[in-house]
């Protein structure tokens, strides 16, 4: 058997190939950014000729993965757990509209927030849109399902939701894979009415949707990925998502032998759940992510048997292991030594050498003049300005935020409004913003922090490299008013001066801060260093 | 066979090569594996860890649980310790001796060095000054993954060819540095009778 050690993520990537995609959407983000790489690196993604560029944001990809859906062909849409507030709009009318080529929306949330401003749990999304949402195990089962989904996808015609969390994503492990589908032909929608949202078509195409509930329902019921697990005992569990293995985990370490519901289908399979509960004394509802399930099983008067992360059982927050699952069932929890004393925290920091060192140094030179030291800031490694040494920034919310609130900050008064902003998540979601304060001819400084690439994720390509200037001249930033600086030492006092500058126009400035990424740049070193190697060779 | 082994570093140092490198021979040796590692934001100079798991069955659990890792395998000091909760009483610690001083408050070496000996079965590896030896302080990884061996289950034949099917396309002259920085690695607790 060929096993391929694949990353969750890039079993997603590998499975959507396998399953025939004609393109993959997506804007990079922590955990999910691995699945489309996979597909760009994929050597089978070429000759099928599969669309796999980055797009500029969630929503972006999402409505085009839809087109390629509307034209026929299937698509695979992916995104972290925030990114898909950005694409909500597109996801939950594109479950009004319904699919015409599979489409599966990979989201990848991160419970225990490594990597992200919160660990909201996208399921209720998925119920929210009333469509299917997936949430295997383990990497094979990953694998599986995602080609899987493409098919109940197009059996039902509706976008299906694949739900994993950072660890699945995260985790290597062998997988198998199948023999590869032939991509769709080129067949438009035939009823292209259904697309049209207007109130008329919108009713028929919502009531659609409900009326199809029970069928999915159905489905739920008869999943593989809704199944009972042997065992015997009062005690049951009910294991959703990665939540299976760490239960299995601790069963077999522990040497126990209890009923465990797996569930990774929704809607809830209730006749398999009711069934469940019914014959057991009491049931640990283990959920990584929100109580969502938890929640609903207990319903306003409560089910006394239950216990999960709502009554204690469990931490109401954090990413779920064997550990807790073993307390909460009871059993005495094994640990090594404790940490010594002398162990100091290490958190992230910016690289030694990069730019955005020398551009903090500047900024906070130039506020330190100011009555107000406030900076809006981002989504990006240049939210590590918000830590030791720079303390630079004051505000992180959400991708875009730092331009539209600085704007709101203006308004209010505040001066000099100030934001940083990363190039990438500048096209993300930045450029709207300013459209806002230049028809408002706020007094704000945009600062931009260019350094080609979306770096936080690996070093993405950045969706306007080169074109920043040009963007900001065609939304009406004038011309004399948008600076480009290089952010090193022997800048400091430019830098600091032109900032100074800014602040004190009383309109819109942007200033770019431009430098390559160090990582970009000595990654494009070694490549070539490399190919120069191996080019003397032959 | 089952074998659980808690990768310690800095973002940076590259761990994932010594994870990519059991993974392969674990895996052309027929064992099933699970190896969660970190992305993102902490890959920029914070802690980072990998929980690898090697077993001839099912494995399932992605995290090692408390209290039951073999082997610590640290290509720095402090990193071992911040995961002895992770380590079996009658785990073992292989470290470089090597700081990564890249905070204010790093403490002073001595009182890590004392810490580990304290924590049980351990080998101190001066990575950086063998791998210098070796003629490229980026071998020091494979220095660590050569001391680290024989703990790994995983028998010396297989990690070599894990190394060179890693190194592969880097071609023969980097597979070669690595394969001997593995052996100088691979002879410390050879002679040190560990």
């Amino acid at each position: 058997m060929n096993h391929n050690l694949l990353l969750g993520a890039e079993a997603i990537g590998a499975a959507a190939l396998d399953a025939g995609i004609s393109g993959v959407y997506a804007y990079p983000g922590t955990p999910s950014t691995e699945i489309t790489e996979f597909i760009q690196r994929a050597p089978e993604a070429g000759e099928n000729t599969v669309r796999s560029a980055w797009s500029a944001n969630e929503k972006t990809a999402l409505e085009a993965a839809l087109g390629m859906s509307f034209a026929g062909k299937r698509s695979l849409c992916c995104m972290k757990h925030v990114g898909l507030n950005v694409a909500a709009d597109a996801f939950i009318n594109a479950a009004i509209t319904g699919v015409n080529g599979g489409l599966v929306v990979a989201v990848a949330d991160d419970p225990s927030m490594h990597s992200s401003q919160n660990e909201q749990d996208s399921r209720v999304y998925g119920k929210f849109a009333m469509i299917p949402v997936l949430e295997p195990a383990s990497q094979q089962e990953l694998y599986d399902t995602v080609i899987d989904a493409f098919s109940l996808s197009e059996n039902l015609g509706l976008p299906v939701l694949l739900r994993l969390t950072t660890r699945l994503s995260h985790s290597r492990a062998g997988v198998v894979r199948r023999a590869g589908r032939e991509q769709n032909r080129l067949q438009p929608e035939r009823d292209p009415r259904r697309f049209v949202l207007i109130p008329s078509n919108a009713r028929l195409q919502y009531q659609k949707l409900l009326d199809m509930q029970p069928e999915l329902a159905k489905r739920s019921e008869s999943s593989p990925l809704n199944r009972i697990v042997g065992g015997t005992g009062k005690t049951g569990v009910i294991a959703f998502g990665i939540a299976f293995n760490y239960v299995m985990e601790t069963l077999e370490s522990r040497g126990l032998s209890l009923p465990v519901l797996k569930i990774g289908q929704y809607p809830l399979p209730e006749k398999m759940l009711r069934s469940f509960i019914d014959n057991c004394e009491n049931v640990l509802v283990a959920e990584e992510g929100y109580p969502v399930a938890e929640e609903y099983l207990r319903g306003l008067s409560g089910n006394p048997k239950l216990r999960g992360r709502l009554d204690g059982t469990l931490p109401r927050t954090g990413e779920l292991n064997a550990d807790l699952i073993a307390e909460a069932l009871g059993l005495e929890r094994k640990t090594g030594a404790r940490v010594p004393e002398v162990v100091a925290n290490r958190p992230p920091e910016l690289c030694r050498g990069c730019g955005h060192r020398d551009m903090f140094d500047a900024i906070n030179a130039a506020m330190s003049e100011q009555s107000n030291h406030q900076v809006f800031s981002d989504i990006g490694c240049y939210t590590l300005g918000a830590l030791q040494p720079f303390n630079a920034i004051h505000t992180c919310v959400d991708m875009g935020a730092a331009v539209t609130m600085a704007k709101g900050a203006a308004d209010a008064g505040m001066l000099p409004a100030v934001a940083v902003i990363g190039d990438s998540t500048f096209t993300h979601s930045g450029i709207t913003g300013l459209l806002d304060a230049v028809n408002d001819r706020n007094a704000l400084t945009i600062i931009i922090a260019d350094n080609d690439t979306t770096a936080m994720t690996g070093g993405q390509e950045s969706s306007a490299t080169g074109r920043l200037h040009n963007i900001c001249e065609g939304v009406g930033v004038s011309r004399r008013h948008i600076h480009t600086l290089v952010p090193l030492k022997k800048n400091f006092e430019k830098n600091r001066d032109v900032l100074r500058e800014a602040f004190a126009h009383d309109g819109v400035s942007v200033v770019i801060f431009h430098r390559e990424c160090i990582e970009t740049a000595a990654r494009k070193r070694r490549t070539t260093g490399r190919q120069k190697q191996e080019n003397g060779k032959s | 066979m089952k074998k659980n082994i808690i990768l310690a570093g800095v973002g940076g140092q590259g761990i994932l090569s010594i994870a990519a490198v059991i993974d392969l021979a674990a895996i052309r040796s027929g064992y099933t594996i699970k190896q969660a590692e970190v992305h993102g934001m902490s890959q920029r100079g914070g802690a980072v860890q990998s929980h690898l798991r090697i077993s001839d069955g099912t494995i399932h659990s992605d995290l090692i649980p408390q209290g039951d890792a073999h082997l610590v395998l640290a290509v720095e000091p402090m990193e071992a310790l911040r995961y002895l909760p992770w380590l079996s009483p009658d785990g073992m610690i292989v470290t470089s001796v090597d700081p990564f001083k890249n905070i204010p408050d790093y403490p002073e070496e001595e009182r890590i060095v004392a810490a580990i000996r304290d924590a049980g079965a351990h080998l101190l590896v001066e990575a950086s000054s063998l791998a210098a030896e070796t003629g490229s302080p980026r071998t020091a990884n494979m220095i660590m993954l050569g001391a680290a061996s024989p703990w790994t289950g995983l028998g010396q034949e297989q990690l070599e060819d894990g190394i060179r099917e890693l190194f592969g396309r880097k071609g023969e002259a980097i597979v070669d540095m690595n394969i001997r920085a593995f052996r100088k690695g691979r002879s410390i607790p050879e002679k040190s009778g560990s």
